[in-house]
């Protein structure tokens, strides 16, 4: 392995419901732009290497990031690799192209315009062809399942992951690119529709929602010499479960708990709770942070519950989870684990704003593909 | 590169037209138990897996979440990749990276397409091209490369027989190898009398759709050289991507391969590539791409590639070993089509390509990946490093 990964610069847009008026390239434009605007960078030799793209062909339209990356964005001939997976998945790989010592210098780029889609559709060809597909399962209905089990067995209760929505509504007052803001009470969530049982409207990501997130990862002399305050990438996992919903212990997330320890042995992290300062979760139901936050080892199995209402992850509190708003207060699926890690470093170099978590220097970002969470990736930073 | 890597084994299924038999994933399981099998390795072995398709063109949907228990890797670390034509390359690309960190042991690329399971024409014509120029314009792969082939015949003062030639020595090639897909035994008559699809593209110029399954297992120099005594070393490689369309290249008939190639070159020593590579996998779309890949790669001057068919000194056993597996044009599992010249590239590398074999010792060879309209990924093997 060679050296620390730094990520150098990072840009997102205004998370919005539609945006009629701008084209995926654009989208792309703007936050690729940006980052290396901030950093001097351009696509040239001894500059930036190459691009690591996240995002889906049937969310995004064009089978391809390079068509815009090429000439749009001016990473003409340049060496660009699409990962189809969440973003998290791309900063993975962008660090794996860094330590392997084959680049240099990488541009990462996610964009998802979920309003020129019908998600719910793409997600339920997302299921395998044979025996899932067939009884109409897709992914808001592998989540319903699993927050069933996972509230049944462990007796969360519908106010416990309430309580998660209005936090998340409440942190992302603070943060200018979120897409929802409005201060909701336990009840107004509880009061909802029904989504999907025991899921509320209230208590799922926003759907649609468009926009884009990109950074600069850069290996350890390079990140010191672009900038004097480099955000290390200092641990990454990722892992696969199951598929088949039937042969998965819905209640407990093991492949999250696996990412989580494969990322933390790279960092030498062995508290979580008491070492990270921050953490950047995707969590596109309610129920989500609080199992995910036993999968990243915030807390013991079935314990999700009991840490919302202690009031650690507040904002304030030991670990505060999410200050961001999270994907609860509307992020594109694709975007959203790369815009986790974005967060992070913003936290890490006290650029965060009215959300800042002071004096934060560890920091973990968490992502999250395929149905009811099969597919994880955790991502540890330090500044 | 933090830790030098190396092929230590190779897969495929039988390429078909339709594989009816199998679901994309038991596809999937077949080239990765052949993998195992030349690697002698299980799948506990593995700690990462890499894979891709051209999703669009079988009409998925994230499909590696149903494939990796099909693969019995349920708790493994990976992920999925894609970039339209070039897809396998970039599977290949992302394994190498992987491995060379050195923090896995064994990662395994597998790439597929399954053809018949989908209208792949959307995303083989539409999705592959940029909506607002060249999407507008019926601008499949069939009439890309019409257009290529006229302008080269215009440029290189060919004619239609030379393209039929290259299509016989592709053909003759891929008779000799049990998985390649069209083994037609042609001849310059049939060829030439073949349907036209885009003057001067006939039926038989252009690659067929294909099912079929491609993968390989790469692992740092320290575990390499535990699990076998013939690894294929992997030197370097490139994904070069541009973007951009047909419409605004200066030359019509070139792609990034000449500029992706020479860069690769430069930075491994190489200054006389057909002397310095011995053997040549190089992804040819249609026919009469060969000729112009010929000359992009560095093996002759611009625009006379067609007189070396013309003084038969192209094939097998002849002076220039170019596509011995029989190339794209006999089997183009589109997504796994890189993987699969990759895997024949460390075949002749290990002196393990049959009755393809290139006769005499194979120091260095060269794979390539083709996508979009002129993206290359290049691929450079080594018998020794």
């Amino acid at each position: 392995m060679a050296g620390r990964v730094g990520i150098v610069a990072v840009a997102q847009t205004k998370f919005e419901g539609k945006t009629l008026d701008k084209h995926t390239a654009e989208l792309m434009y703007d936050v690729t732009r940006d980052v290396m605007g901030q950093t001097g960078l351009e696509f040239k030799e001894g500059s930036i290497d190459g691009t690591v793209a996240a995002s889906y062909d049937l969310l995004s339209g064009p089978a391809g990031a390079y068509m815009f990356l090429g000439y749009v964005v001016g990473a003409y001939q340049r060496e660009d690799e699409r990962v189809l997976e969440d973003g998290a998945l791309a900063v993975y790989y962008g660090a794996m192209q860094i330590l392997s010592g084959h680049c240099d210098t990488v541009l990462l780029v996610s964009y998802t315009k979920e309003s020129a889609i019908d998600k719910n559709l793409y997600e339920w060809v997302g299921m395998d062809q044979i025996y899932q597909r067939r009884v109409g399962l897709d992914f808001v209905s592998a989540a319903g399942l699993q927050a069933m089990r996972y509230t049944t067995k462990y007796g969360i209760t519908p106010e416990q992951c309430a309580k998660v929505v209005v936090k998340a509504r409440k942190n992302a007052s603070n943060n200018p690119n979120a897409m929802c803001c409005d201060s909701l009470t336990v009840d107004d969530v509880l009061r909802s529709k029904m989504l999907c049982d025991p899921i509320r409207v209230q208590e799922a990501k926003p759907t649609p929602v468009d926009g884009a997130c990109a950074m600069i990862l850069a290996s350890e002399d390079r990140a010191k010499k672009i900038t004097d305050k480099p955000v290390w990438i200092t641990g990454l996992g990722t892992c696969y479960d199951q598929h088949d919903l039937g042969w998965r212990e819905l209640a407990d997330c093991e492949s999250l708990t696996t990412a989580a320890q494969r990322a933390y042995k790279m960092a030498g992290i062995k508290d979580p709770m008491k070492e990270f300062d921050v953490a950047e979760i995707s969590e596109q139901y309610s129920y989500q942070e609080l199992l995910w936050s036993e999968g990243l080892g915030f807390c013991g199995k079935g314990e999700g519950g009991k840490l919302i209402d202690s009031g650690k992850t507040d904002m304030g509190g030991e670990l505060p989870i999410n200050p961001s708003g999270g994907m609860l207060s509307g992020l594109p699926v694709c975007v959203a684990g790369m815009q986790r890690a974005a967060e992070c470093v913003l936290q890490l170099r006290g650029e965060a704003g009215a959300r800042q978590v002071s004096g934060a220097t560890k920091a973990v970002a968490h992502g999250v593909d395929g149905p009811a969470g099969q597919l994880q990736c955790v991502i540890t930073l330090e500044n | 590169m933090a830790e030098r890597i190396a092929i230590v084994g190779v897969g495929q299924t039988h390429h078909k037209s339709k594989r009816l038999d199998v679901t994309t994933a038991e596809m999937c399981a077949e080239a990765v138990e052949r993998c195992l099998e030349d690697a002698q390795m299980t799948m506990k072995d593995i700690d990462n897996i890499v894979m891709g398709s051209f999703e669009v063109a079988d009409g998925y949907y994230s499909p590696d979440k149903w494939i990796i228990p099909e693969l019995g890797a349920v708790g493994k670390s990976g992920l999925e990749m894609q970039n339209v034509g070039t897809t396998g390359g970039v599977v290949a690309a992302t394994g190498f990276n992987i491995a060379a960190t050195g923090l896995f042991d064994a990662v395994l690329c597998l790439a597929w397409q399954k053809m018949d399971e989908a209208a792949g024409a959307f995303g083989r014509g539409g999705g592959g091209t940029n909506e607002y120029w060249t999407g507008q314009f019926p601008m499949s792969p069939i009439t890309n490369f019409a257009r290529r082939a006229y302008a080269y015949m215009d440029r290189s003062g060919c004619t239609e027989e030379h393209f039929a030639m290259v299509r016989v020595k592709q053909d003759q090639c891929a008779m000799k190898n049990e998985y390649a897909q069209l083994r037609l035994g042609l001849t310059l008559e049939k060829v030439m009398n073949d349907a036209l699809l885009a003057w001067p593209i006939r039926r038989l110029h252009m690659c067929p759709t294909t099912a079929g399954a491609a993968a390989c297992i790469v692992c740092p120099e320290g575990k390499a050289k535990k699990v076998t005594n013939k690894p294929v070393w992997v030197e370097d490689w490139y994904t070069c991507h541009q973007g951009g369309s047909l419409t605004m290249a200066e030359d019509p008939t070139s792609s990034t391969l000449a500029y992706a190639s020479n860069l690769v070159y430069k930075r491994n020593g190489i200054t006389n590539p057909p002397k310095d590579i011995q053997a040549w996998e190089v992804y040819e779309p249609a026919s009469p791409a060969e000729l112009r890949w010929i000359e992009e790669v560095g093996i002759c001057e611009d625009y006379t590639a067609w007189k070396l068919f013309e003084q038969n000194k192209v094939g097998i056993d002849k002076e220039i070993p170019f596509n011995p597996s029989g190339g794209v044009t006999a089997t183009n599992p589109i997504g796994a089509t890189p993987v699969v010249r990759l895997v024949e590239a460390a075949l002749q590398v290990r002196g393990d390509a049959g009755e393809h074999q290139i006769p005499g010792t194979i120091n260095r060879a060269m794979a390539t990946g083709y996508g979009g309209q002129g993206e290359n990924v290049i691929m450079l093997l080594r018998k020794t490093l």
